[in-house]
């Protein structure tokens, strides 16, 4: 069903749109954050400073441009898709050029009050981009090859772009996400085992060109990879993050050490232990209860999200719904995994919680557009 | 466009399907994320707890003072002051090439000190601190202070040093501390944690080295946490060590430093022991040197003056040098002949300047010979031929077993360096060590104290000290260790006719009392103190018949190595005796020129405990000991090295 049938007498207007949001959504996402902020305080020694302050404040300019991306009806939004994705890819090739340098990879533009990531907006806007695409498609032709061709370009071209930053966890989830995204949409199979395929192909072609001219990634992504195969071999070197990482969450036990007792962040074993790494403290203070719990509300949240997304009957709002729970989903999934030695350290925060503007921002906008289509869905 | 509700609600099924589908397999992979997490924090916790603390808690061990040293005063001969060293942290000092420059500008730092800071700062995290200058003086410690606004990370610390306050006086007694070096840490199976510290000290020579475990005392510890660069965050908790403990020596300083001063600087050595309890007043090796030195770490250049130097400072003459008793001996072989009943008093035997033995003519140290001589005489004028024959009657293995009896040939426990054992020869020892029959001439050698037979001046003094009292007084040094008193070494009576060694004894007292008596020259006049001595000279070289034909060369025109070793053993008072003397002179010619004197300052020494007055000298010496007195007060330093003159 289009926009063009929607009756939009059935949709609340004006700010009664403010009582249609989805809002135990909301309530998950601040809960989520607020652990984020507890983390942040714990990690910073018991202090509001550095972190937790402008983490706060940034928080609550995402929940405010979450509500404001939700009061604007979904169909807008879906106008808009490619002009996003358009815009997104010029500011990948704007960071390509003009970006700053941070931990060896180019990744931000500095606006002045933030850093912003393209990368971070990239994947929110290529979900969008597919989810119109297949929403303007015939269904006759989801799975005809040159259709399905169409929009791997659009998944390969930001995809390649990030890889070049480097940042290959941001790659692996515009790819997973995009091809999330087709797949939800109904390509045939077939096209999926073929990706798969393709996939151990260029995990082949990865390890092929090492050390050649053409080499893919970085040497220290290759050593990441290495020391994810076994840590063991360099544990004071590249291998030191992920049993450190391992260490401070086997420590936490069953209940943890409590709040501002986790040993192991605090006195800086663990790496990133603000940013990527903030699960570990996490898990090293609250045990094993806290990181399950944090897993529940982020399942919840996905949850919360397939239940809206099944609750629509617009195309396009289901596929974003769906598209934005699973970059989320892929988000903790990843970091999680990689935290606790399942994933080689790729570099994928945690999201709402890992410190870290561009995320918080750009995933609560993603939320604005899902409730956005929850608001505006057909009733 | 529109599309017909069919084609819609067909793909909206798909798509709820393949939502459901993704959902169900993100739940699952949630599901696998907190297996995982189980796995790790409840599987696993214990071992990862572990893991977590090892990362967490450092030990850091708290070096615990070490133990002093007193003399039997209560004068400390080593403690531990104050010392001051320069630190710096790289961290807080900004530019450190420029923070050094500007000390280097106040205080002078060596060179090599420089290098290994530069090098240790290097290595280590920069916010821990590295000495820049270690054991420095007050003033430069000031001038630092001062300055210290303008230097950044530089900070002047206290820590505990060792300083031997009596400097080269008890260099071999108590010996010197140094920090651990590789080699020892070898030669220790596991060693304790503490040694490890950088720089920490342990006894390297002497009774430091050998009273090492007590003296170390036990390290504290306290645990810290540290981060993963190691900075520490907090104390957890101390547990604090135990202090070494306190030693205090039978050694007077006083006394000890005059016999050191007496000796001066020639290669001699002399033990002064307490006749009834064993205690060693006074055990001296000369020449010295300062075991400051060594703690501070000695120069190369200063290393080799002492380790080239033909007197041998570093070596502990009193214990671990071995002599040729030479006549000093002769009591021992008197005492076996008396013990056996072989000779009486009165006997005589005729001494023609020789004796021959097995076809070799064993010479007397008087050409002409004696004459008719009894034990009396023998012992006064020291004549060979007559213990010649004494010895040939009794046996070697009769007059080695006195001589261990009376503490030759057995190495006395003392807690000092290479304490040596000596040698007294018994026709088994050759048999088993040289491989050859015992031939009579060794006995004739043995009996003059020479051939095989070695003692070390402690060995000597101990043998006085039991030939004076009749027991078997045992040397002691040490005194009490943390106030508990140890077992003194009176001994036990040796089982010996109270009568013979009378007669011994008379003979020692005629020796020094008596004119013709080799000690005579060196006697105490004052009559309460009198003592008894034998003086002893020892050949380090073969006389050959054409040299004994053509004159025997004098000693003060052989080169310093071939001359004869100077000996004198003596107790007194002779009524009650208190102290047993023995001295021995590398090298010095005459033991009744060379060494008597000394073993009679010595004496007079100890048996008024200080200057002596000059009434108990003879009257022609008194103006030569007057002003050896003066020139021995002027010479002896000052001695205030300890901690409050540096601070």
């Amino acid at each position: 069903m289009s926009y063009l049938e929607y009756n939009a007498k059935t949709t609340p207007s004006g700010l009664r749109k403010i009582l249609f949001l989805n809002w135990p959504l909301i309530v998950l996402l601040i809960s989520v954050a607020s652990i984020g902020f507890l983390m942040l305080y714990s990690v910073a020694g018991g202090s509001f400073s550095p972190w937790v302050e402008p983490q706060v404040k940034r928080f609550f300019m995402g929940l405010v441009a979450m509500v404001a991306i939700a009061m604007v009806p979904i169909w807008f939004w879906r106008n808009m898709a490619v002009v996003a994705y358009l815009s997104s890819i010029a500011l990948l090739l704007a960071v390509e050029f003009f970006g700053s340098v941070g931990m060896g990879a180019q990744r931000w533009i500095d606006l002045g009050f933030m850093r912003l990531q393209p990368s971070e907006l990239t994947k929110i806007t290529l979900v969008m981009l597919l989810a119109a695409y297949y929403d303007w498609l015939p269904r006759e032709r989801t799975s005809r090859p040159i259709w399905v061709l169409a929009p791997i370009i659009m998944i390969l071209v930001p995809t390649f772009m990030v890889l070049k930053q480097p940042d290959l966890g941001t790659s692996i989830l515009l790819l997973a996400a995009g091809g999330g995204v087709m797949f939800l949409a109904g390509v045939h199979w077939a096209y999926f085992a073929a990706v798969i395929g393709a996939g151990v192909g260029l995990v082949t072609a990865v390890f092929q060109g090492r050390g050649t001219s053409w080499q893919l990634l970085k040497d220290y992504q290759y050593r990441r990879i290495d020391t994810f195969l076994d840590p063991s071999t360099d544990p004071l070197g590249a291998g030191y993050h992920i049993t450190q990482s391992k260490i401070a969450l086997g420590s936490g036990g069953w209940s943890g050490r409590g709040f501002m007792q986790g040993t192991q962040s605090r006195l800086n074993f663990l790496p990133e232990k603000h940013t990527d790494f903030i699960f570990t403290t996490l898990a090293e203070e609250f045990g094993f209860i806290g990181g399950v719990s944090l897993l529940a509300i982020y399942m919840l949240i996905v949850v919360f999200c397939i239940a809206a997304a099944l609750a629509t009957r617009d195309r396009f709002s289901s596929l974003v719904i769906m598209g934005i729970s699973l970059t989320f989903f892929l988000f903790f999934a990843v970091n999680m995994s990689m935290v606790m030695g399942l994933a080689p350290v790729v570099g994928v925060p945690l999201p709402m919680v890992s410190y870290g503007g561009s995320v918080m921002l750009v995933l609560l906008g993603a939320f604005g557009l899902v409730q956005s289509a929850h608001v505006h869905r057909p009733r | 466009m529109r599309r017909n509700p069919k084609e819609l609600d067909s793909t909206h099924r798909t798509l709820s399907r393949r939502a459901l589908l993704l959902g169900g397999l993100q739940l699952a992979f949630a599901g696998g994320l907190a297996m995982r997490m189980r796995y790790l924090q409840v599987d696993q916790a214990d071992q990862f707890l572990l893991l977590a603390e090892e990362n967490r808690i450092n030990i850091r061990l708290l070096p615990p003072a070490r133990g002093q040293i007193f003399d039997r005063n209560g004068i400390a001969l080593a403690q531990n002051s104050p010392s001051y060293r320069i630190t710096i942290v790289p961290e807080d000092a900004g530019d450190v090439d420029k923070v050094i420059a500007d000390l280097s500008r106040l205080i002078d730092i060596a060179p090599e000190d420089l290098e290994r800071a530069i090098a240790e700062m290097r290595r280590s995290p920069p916010f821990l601190p590295v000495t820049l200058a270690d054991q420095i003086d007050w003033q430069d410690i000031s001038k630092v202070a001062v300055n210290a606004p303008a230097l950044p990370g530089i900070t002047p610390e206290v820590g505990l040093a060792r300083i031997y306050p009596r400097q080269s006086d008890f260099a071999h007694v108590v010996g010197y501390v140094g920090p651990v070096s590789d080699y020892d840490l070898s030669q220790i199976d596991d060693p304790e944690p503490i040694l490890r510290i950088p720089r920490f000290q342990i006894g390297k020579v002497g009774f430091e080295a050998k009273q090492e475990a007590e003296l170390r005392g036990k390290a504290g510890a306290k645990r810290v946490e540290v981060n993963a660069t190691g900075r520490v965050m907090r104390e957890l908790d101390r547990r604090d060590g135990a202090a070494g403990a306190d030693m205090q020596l039978t050694v007077d300083a006083d006394l000890q430093g005059y016999v050191q001063a007496r000796l001066g600087n020639e290669s001699a050595s002399a033990v002064i022991i307490d006749c009834e309890s064993g205690d060693l007043r006074a055990i001296s090796s000369a020449p010295s040197f300062d075991p400051n030195l060594f703690v501070r770490g000695i120069s190369v250049a200063d290393y080799r003056e002492l380790t080239e130097n033909t007197y041998r400072p570093l070596a502990n003459k009193t214990v671990q040098g071995t002599y040729p008793p030479g006549s000093t001996f002769k009591m021992v072989v008197a005492l076996a002949a008396l013990e056996e009943g072989i000779i009486g008093t009165e006997e005589t035997v005729w001494c023609p300047g020789y004796l021959e033995v097995a076809g070799r003519k064993f010479h007397c140290w008087k050409r002409g010979g004696h004459g008719n001589v009894d034990l009396n005489t023998s012992l006064k004028q020291s004549c060979d031929v007559y213990y010649y024959d004494l010895a040939l009657k009794v046996g070697i293995d009769k007059i080695s077993a006195m001589a261990q009896r009376l503490g030759l040939g057995v190495r006395h426990n003392l807690p000092m360096s290479a304490v040596a054992s000596g040698l007294t020869p018994t026709k088994e020892w050759k048999a088993r060590n040289r491989g050859e029959d015992w031939l009579i001439g060794d006995t004739a050698n043995a009996s003059i104290g020479q051939g095989f037979m070695l003692a070390s001046p402690l060995q000597l003094a101990v043998m006085t000290a039991r030939l004076a009292t009749g027991r078997s007084v045992a040397p002691r040094l040490v005194k009490s260790i943390d106030s508990i008193e140890q077992p003194d070494g009176a001994g036990v009576p040796l089982g010996v006719n109270e009568n013979n060694l009378r007669t011994l004894r008379r003979g020692m007292f005629s020796v020094s009392n008596e004119r013709r008596g080799t000690g005579y020259g060196s006697r105490i006049i004052e009559e309460t103190m009198r003592m008894a001595g034998k003086s002893g000279t020892s050949q380090v070289r073969n006389i050959t018949a054409a040299e004994r034909a053509a004159g025997v060369i004098r000693n003060s025109d052989l080169p310093w190595e071939r001359r004869d070793h100077a000996l004198f053993v003596c107790f007194a008072p002779f009524e009650k005796p208190k102290y047993a003397v023995a001295v021995v002179v590398e090298h010095g010619g005459g033991g009744s020129k060379a060494a008597a004197p000394i073993a009679r300052d010595v004496m007079l020494q100890a048996l008024y405990g200080g200057t002596p007055p000059l009434e108990a000298y003879p009257k022609k010496d008194r103006s030569r000991i007057r002003s050896q007195q003066e020139r021995l007060e002027r010479e002896r330093p000052v001695r205030q090295l300890d901690g409050s003159d540096r601070a």
